[in-house]
């Protein structure tokens, strides 16, 4: 186990330093400068803050100090708020977007999975086809025309929610719903084919002829097979909804780091975008590591590793 | 011998799309203490129904028991409700399957599967629980048992996984075991083994066995008593003697002709011609009147009464009827 961790940290490594060269890459090749804006900037104060922020190096030069700065994990201050360093910005934004995160992550596969499985055991019956219906327009309708929805609905109309902004518990509500519906619905469309499947398996039948309560068959026995395809998508899923982050912090202005990149790639702050970008690498990259981990440690048969392990 | 389980007129249908199968039609057995009685038939002639609807497991919908009692030692199982049957499953009566490979849930240990069904009928700390799963692992022949515990489904061999079912079935100590084709799914060695366990088993824990098989050789080796079921309905059924040596429907005998031969070199199969009819509209008079030898105008117009030609020899055929025994004697004086 420890030796597949390893080996598994370092392709993560090199999945990362492959990340950080792409984005260089593709940053110096995106037309444009953070000192160029439309007024223009007098030449020689131009080339002073190129000298400074080392933009008139060659860039193989400042490739090598892109990957010193990550190496070290100091980023240095922003080109555009040079009072506030990445590492600032970072640690003020990560905690909200990861609230954001997580919380839909849990709402989505909580109410995916138990929807999924309520269709499954009343299949063809209205509620199963209620479930679908209701799944169906989950996927189909964007996060961001279900959050403007939701916010001209339920904050403008009966104000039943505040509109936007990430203070209370309140304020959270109508955000996660709009990020959480679509992976819920693809959960729970997902959990019901397997759990159908699952359930026609002859050890379903077995723990019957076993006596054993119908509840506990589901739990014990059909819901362990049929999580495996769910947890399959979930690293799909969480590249899904940190992206919807980006989106879904703009419409309720939500002080996270989706703001930050966004609004780093727009004004070619070359620190931020490197900074963010590794950090969301880096974070995805982790989450698709656990559920791997996640993956073996619900079928027994998939083994990790290949020596031991008895 | 006490009379354990008494099975009346059982009908059983299923609601398809295209129609209403009528899978059994009018089942009448009875098993004894201790005893094994199997069911030979082909394929889709109701056996595993039949089984499936003992244990009430038949999916519903698309199945129904539309008629008959089922009675398990008084306790008529017909008309009790899925939480009472709850408590006959795996106590009284348990179940196991053709497919050892799909019958143990690959996501557990052989040990929680083998626990959990004790202790949800039985009052019994884990460590009791453990206990009794052991011994029974014992008693189906697994080496190394504790160790065994802990594995998963996928560690063991297709013989070993059958064992471990029948452990699983036999745990609560039921009083009668329906075993489903529990041998087709196995290598020729693993199922003489595996039958050798069932005869040990019955040695040990006087459990009655319904054994549910096409293979005939199996039952040569380890019925008391077998039901020829055809279309639905159990044609003949006597003891393993009367069946082999004295059958007396033309479908046994065709069944009987039909098991190749070691001792007869260089002859062909002889395979019963024709398939069975077609159970979503099944014939009013003798199913197998339209692959029959024997078959006269009346057998297929009216089913058949039930001949007894002994205490426990019972066939269902015209041939047997005292009127169609004169007239083969007319037959043979003209």
């Amino acid at each position: 186990m420890l030796r597949y961790i390893l080996k598994r940290l370092l392709i993560m490594l090199v999945t990362l330093w492959i990340i950080v060269t792409l984005t260089f890459i593709l940053m110096v090749t995106i037309p444009g400068s953070p000192f160029n804006s439309e007024r223009g900037t007098n030449e020689v104060v131009q080339a002073n803050l190129e000298a400074h922020y080392n933009l008139d190096e060659t860039y193989i030069v400042q490739y090598f100090l892109y990957l010193k700065s990550i190496v070290t994990l100091d980023f240095g201050p922003s080109i555009k708020q040079p009072s506030q360093t990445v590492n600032d910005m970072l640690m003020r934004g990560f905690p909200i977007s990861f609230e954001l995160g997580i919380i839909t992550i849990i709402v989505a596969v909580l109410s995916g999975v138990t929807l999924g499985i309520f269709a499954a055991l009343k299949h063809n019956q209205i509620i199963d086809y209620l479930a679908m219906g209701f799944a169906v327009l989950g996927i189909s309708i964007p996060n961001f025309v279900l959050a403007t929805l939701l916010i001209q609905q339920l904050a403008v109309n009966i104000e039943l929610f505040p509109v936007a902004r990430w203070l209370s518990p309140a304020h959270m509500i109508l955000p996660i719903t709009a990020l959480a519906t679509g992976p819920m619905a693809i959960i729970a469309r997902l959990t019901r084919s397997t759990m159908l499947e699952v359930l026609t398996q002859d050890y379903i039948k077995m723990a019957r002829a076993k006596g054993l309560s119908p509840w506990k068959i589901v739990i014990k026995h059909a819901l362990k097979n049929a999580l495996m395809p769910v947890v399959t998508i979930m690293g799909t899923l969480l590249a899904g909804i940190l992206t919807g982050t980006f989106v879904i912090e703009k419409i309720f202005a939500v002080p996270g780091m989706g703001k930050y990149f966004v609004e780093s790639i727009n004004q070619r702050d070359y620190p931020v975008i490197m900074g963010t970008t590794v950090f969301y690498s880096a974070f995805l990259i982790i989450m698709l590591f656990l559920v791997d981990i996640a993956y073996g440690l619900l079928d027994p048969r998939i083994k990790l590793h290949k020596k031991g392990g008895k | 011998m006490e009379k354990l389980l008494e099975v009346n007129d059982l009908h059983v249908t299923f609601s398809t799309y295209g129609g209403t199968v009528k899978a059994v039609r009018g089942v009448d057995f009875e098993i004894h203490q201790g005893e094994t009685l199997a069911i030979v038939g082909e394929s889709g002639c109701g056996k595993s129904v039949t089984a499936n609807a003992i244990m009430k497991l038949i999916p519903d919908p698309p199945g129904k028991i539309t008629k008959g009692t089922i009675t398990f030692k008084n306790k008529a199982l017909t008309s009790l409700s899925e939480k009472q049957m709850r408590s006959v499953r795996g106590v009284d009566i348990s179940m196991i399957f053709q497919d050892p490979m799909t019958a143990l849930n690959p996501t557990l240990t052989i040990g929680t599967q083998l626990i959990e069904g004790v202790r949800e009928h039985q009052k019994l700390s884990a460590g009791q629980a453990k206990a009794k799963a052991l011994e029974m692992l014992q008693l189906v022949g697994i080496p190394n048992p504790i160790e065994r515990l802990k594995q998963y489904p996928h560690q063991f061999s297709g013989g070993m996984r059958q064992r471990i079912v029948i452990a699983m079935a036999l745990i609560c100590e039921p009083e009668l075991l329906i075993a489903d084709e529990p041998t087709t799914a196995l290598d020729v060695t693993i199922q003489a083994q595996i039958l050798e366990l069932f005869e040990k088993i019955q040695a040990a824990t006087k459990v009655a066995i319904i054994l549910i098989t096409h293979d005939l050789g199996v039952v040569a080796k380890i019925a008391d008593r077998i039901a020829v079921m055809y279309a639905g309905k159990i044609i003949e059924v006597g003891s393993k003697r009367e069946i082999f040596y004295q059958a007396q429907h033309p479908y046994t005998k065709g069944l009987l002709n039909s098991v190749p031969r070691l001792d007869v070199k260089g002859e062909k199969l002889k395979p019963i011609d024709g398939s069975p009819p077609d159970l979503f509209s099944p014939p009013q008079g003798c199913p197998f009147t339209a692959r029959c030898p024997l078959a006269m105008e009346v057998c297929d117009k009216v089913y058949p009464n039930t001949t007894d030609k002994s205490k426990s020899h019972k066939v269902n055929c015209w041939m047997q009827d005292k009127r169609a025994q004169q007239l083969l004697k007319l037959t043979a004086i003209k």
